[in-house]
């Protein structure tokens, strides 16, 4: 029981209520740095220690933290684990973190993160709490993933830096430029609007005939 | 049920408040100072290899480097620099004999400031090679200007007197010419108008081609400025 709890605080995130597309949250970074996968995949990461730690934090505090400055602290230590982040990176892959640029910086300003401290870990156990933000971090990693993925294939032939369609390929430019963002992530939640449309229309027939069939 | 005997609870005095917000600022600073010191020698090392690597790169046959910060109207042989003073860096081959200038250099690209360093060598007053160091150029097009190899590469043997004239792609004709890349005709202009003007202002500090300053350590006894 207690273990399919925490499973289902986890792949929420991931499918149901995955903050890019379900929610519709943390839409600078999704927008701005999906210009490839590996930015992509850097951002994620990123966002996902922030979130994670931050969730953890928040969460074994939430006892001690008075709500009427709960807000300042959970900006404080949003903001020390950015920092933390974004250091580490500068060492570490100094590229990457070239072509992130300020929107590392930003990431304390990302709803999603905020949003989950104030819904979920300052009113759940640690543990819920950590897995609600692993959770979401991935179903965020995931949405900046295949955004990056796609932008990167279409607008300059190649995944990862590596060349997949050769020389005639003739990259669509538009698709790395921001208005490439907008377009692909449009199309992205149109196929998961679509989507839950038909999984409704397909429970509410079973629910039909099965009420059909008893009666 | 956490939430609702917060609700109730009688509202905490202002101390606790602070308190909580002081001790929350208070971690958070330690951690921020503690990641801060134990990452900085890598970012600078990371920040002196990369130079290191530029100007090695825009000055071939180099293997010995040394800044060059111009002050009271010489080239002064030195490591420290003030914020307001600029600074070259002066290549020497194996044995320690003078072979260019990298000059870094900067001004307005197409989106956002095109940083660059070049390799000049005074005596043929040429460019001897370019390397971008920091650019925003739109991708797919403006970012060749340090991806089309052809285009970086048109940066060495270079004349650069009177100045460095971008033409159509093809049309090249006189040795101060490069070719612009086709779709980023704007990018490929900046980097040359950088060029130039960094050039016009270096002209008139550097010091006359042949007494350039000697490599510390290896130079000729008298060369002075190296304590």
């Amino acid at each position: 029981m207690k273990q399919n709890e925490s499973y289902e605080e986890f792949i929420k995130g991931i499918w149901r209520d995955n903050p890019v597309f379900v929610q519709v949250l943390g839409m600078c970074p999704m927008l701005a740095v999906t210009n490839s996968a590996v930015n992509a995949i850097a951002m994620g990461m990123a966002t996902f220690f922030v979130l994670v730690g931050s969730s953890f934090l928040v969460s074994s505090f939430r006892n001690w933290i008075p709500k009427q400055v709960r807000i300042s602290c959970f900006i404080i230590i949003i903001a020390t684990f950015v920092t933390v982040a974004d250091y580490t990176l500068l060492a570490l892959v100094p590229k990457v973190h070239k072509e992130l640029g300020a929107f590392i910086p930003l990431i304390v300003a990302n709803c999603m993160i905020l949003g989950r401290q104030e819904a979920f870990s300052s009113r759940y156990p640690v543990r819920l709490a950590v897995m609600d933000a692993m959770g979401m971090a991935s179903g965020f990693l995931l949405a900046l993933f295949s955004l990056g993925a796609i932008r990167e294939i279409l607008g300059d032939g190649a995944l990862f830096g590596i060349d997949l369609f050769g020389e005639n390929f003739e990259p669509w430019i538009i698709m790395i430029l921001p208005p490439g963002g907008f377009l692909t992530l449009g199309v992205i939640l149109l196929f998961f609007n679509w989507f839950r449309f038909k999984k409704d229309e397909f429970l509410a027939d079973v629910a039909a005939a099965e009420r059909g069939g008893n009666g | 049920m956490t939430s609702s005997a917060q609700m109730n609870a009688p509202a905490p005095s202002s101390l606790r408040l602070v308190l909580t917000l002081a001790i929350a600022g208070l971690i958070s600073g330690i951690a921020i100072i503690g990641i801060y010191e134990s990452t900085l020698p890598t970012i600078t090392a990371n920040k002196a290899r990369e130079l290191r690597e530029a100007v090695f790169k825009v000055l071939p046959g180099v293997s010995e480097m040394q800044q060059l910060v111009y002050r009271d109207g010489n080239l002064v042989v030195t490591e420290e620099r003030r914020k307001d003073e600029q600074a070259v860096y002066g290549g020497y081959d194996r044995d320690g004999d003078f072979v260019g200038y990298a000059i870094p250099a900067a001004g307005p690209g197409f989106q956002d400031t095109i940083g660059l360093l070049y390799g000049f060598a005074p005596q043929q007053k040429h460019v001897l090679g370019m390397e971008i160091l920091e650019s925003r150029e739109t991708p797919g097009l403006g970012d060749k200007i340090y991806k089309d190899a052809e285009f970086v590469g048109s940066f060495s043997a270079l004349s650069i007197e009177p100045n460095i004239v971008a033409v159509k792609k093809g049309a090249k004709a006189r040795p101060n010419e490069i070719d612009a890349i086709t779709g980023a005709t704007i990018s490929s202009k900046a980097v040359v108008r950088i060029i130039n003007e960094a050039h016009a202002e270096w002209s008139k500090r550097l010091p006359p081609a042949g007494s350039e300053p000697p490599l510390r350590g290896t130079g000729p006894a008298g060369s002075g400025g190296s304590p």
